[in-house]
């Protein structure tokens, strides 16, 4: 998979999105492991929740040029920067400033991939619209992921995929227990331990 | 926002709101950007949409012109109606207007392309 161009940003907008960094590459790394099974799935609509910069589904939309690629986030600013990514780079991208999935229809994505605010924190400091709702992620850093696991079972089409990022913070385990009981089986497709953090990309299908 | 995109959009999640389908669009900018005509995707992708919905979409928009209101069957050899459905699907979008849920009314901005459904926690289920 290539990485997509991303020299169109103005490193000043950064201040506002997140910016890539290891864990957004780590999730690109999981899908380029895991492209032969997704070319085999050949997606139909594929969903990004909270996209920032855009580079992970822009790289995906790259990929996959069969498959219709959305994305949301609740900072409006990284709606903009993750269209004009995916501008940049010639694939199509439609980015809806929306929280999670709430305000699509259920059962229609067949892919759908989440690198979540997965810092532990206060629950006061997440749940906001700005940078912060990046990293934020409120006990456990699991505040958003749950909310957002909740809705998978309903927003995945038949047979769908949902890739995630986790630290091992948020206690894996748990996340899988909760999977399990929606009816998932999970894989883990790769781990890194980057600076002071353990990070790993887990399927659920 | 491309229609394709509004096919798959509601306003369920608010208080209240039962199905929040489909919402209406009013548009003050409507834009025609190519995008490459891609048949396979076309087809396989009609199945899953509410075609009424598309229709009345482009209908509310002016785009619906040659689009059937009923899909024919065996559309997947029909070169020329695939072409339109590209075209409605993917190339007319909405930048600037606002969607409206069809049971409260609340209105969604839609700004540089880009529908704004966010809500206040006060307002969703």
């Amino acid at each position: 998979m290539e990485t997509p161009y991303q020299n169109h940003i103005d490193k000043a907008d950064f201040d506002y999105v997140y910016e890539p960094a290891e864990d957004s590459f780590l999730l690109i790394d999981a899908l380029e492991k895991d492209l032969k099974y997704l070319k085999a799935k050949n997606p139909m609509l594929c969903l990004e929740v909270g996209s920032g910069s855009g580079v992970i589904i822009t790289a995906l939309a790259m990929a996959l040029p069969n498959t219709f690629c959305m994305s949301t986030d609740v900072n409006l600013r990284a709606c903009v920067m993750s269209k004009l990514t995916a501008n940049y780079n010639k694939v199509q991208l439609e980015s809806i400033n929306m929280d999670l999935a709430t305000s699509t229809r259920d059962n229609i994505f067949d892919v759908v991939i989440f690198n979540p605010p997965y810092v532990v924190t206060e629950t006061a400091e997440c749940g906001g619209r700005d940078i912060a709702a990046s990293w934020a992620g409120g006990v456990k850093g699991r505040e958003v992921t749950d909310r957002l696991l909740d809705m998978i079972p309903k927003k995945l089409a038949k047979n769908g995929t949902f890739y995630l990022l986790l630290i091992k913070e948020n206690i894996p385990d748990e996340v899988i227990k909760i999977m399990s009981e929606h009816g998932f089986k999970y894989e883990m497709v790769i781990e890194r331990k980057v600076k002071n953090e353990h990070q790993f990309v887990f399927k659920f299908y | 926002m491309k229609l394709i995109t509004h096919n798959m959009l509601t306003s369920k999640c608010l208080k209240g709101v039962l199905t929040g389908y489909p919402l209406a669009i009013n548009a003050i900018d409507v834009k025609v950007n190519e995008v490459d005509y891609n048949p396979e995707f076309i087809t396989r992708i009609i199945p899953k949409l509410d075609w009424e919905v598309l229709w009345t979409a482009a209908d509310s928009i002016g785009h619906s012109e040659g689009l059937p209101k009923v899909i024919e069957p065996k559309y997947e050899e029909n070169e020329e109606f695939l072409k339109k459905a590209h075209k409605v699907l993917l190339e007319v979008e909405v930048e600037e207007g606002h969607l409206t849920c069809p049971e409260s009314g609340r209105q969604f901005p839609i700004s540089k392309g880009i529908p704004n459904m966010l809500l206040t926690e006060a307002e969703v289920q």
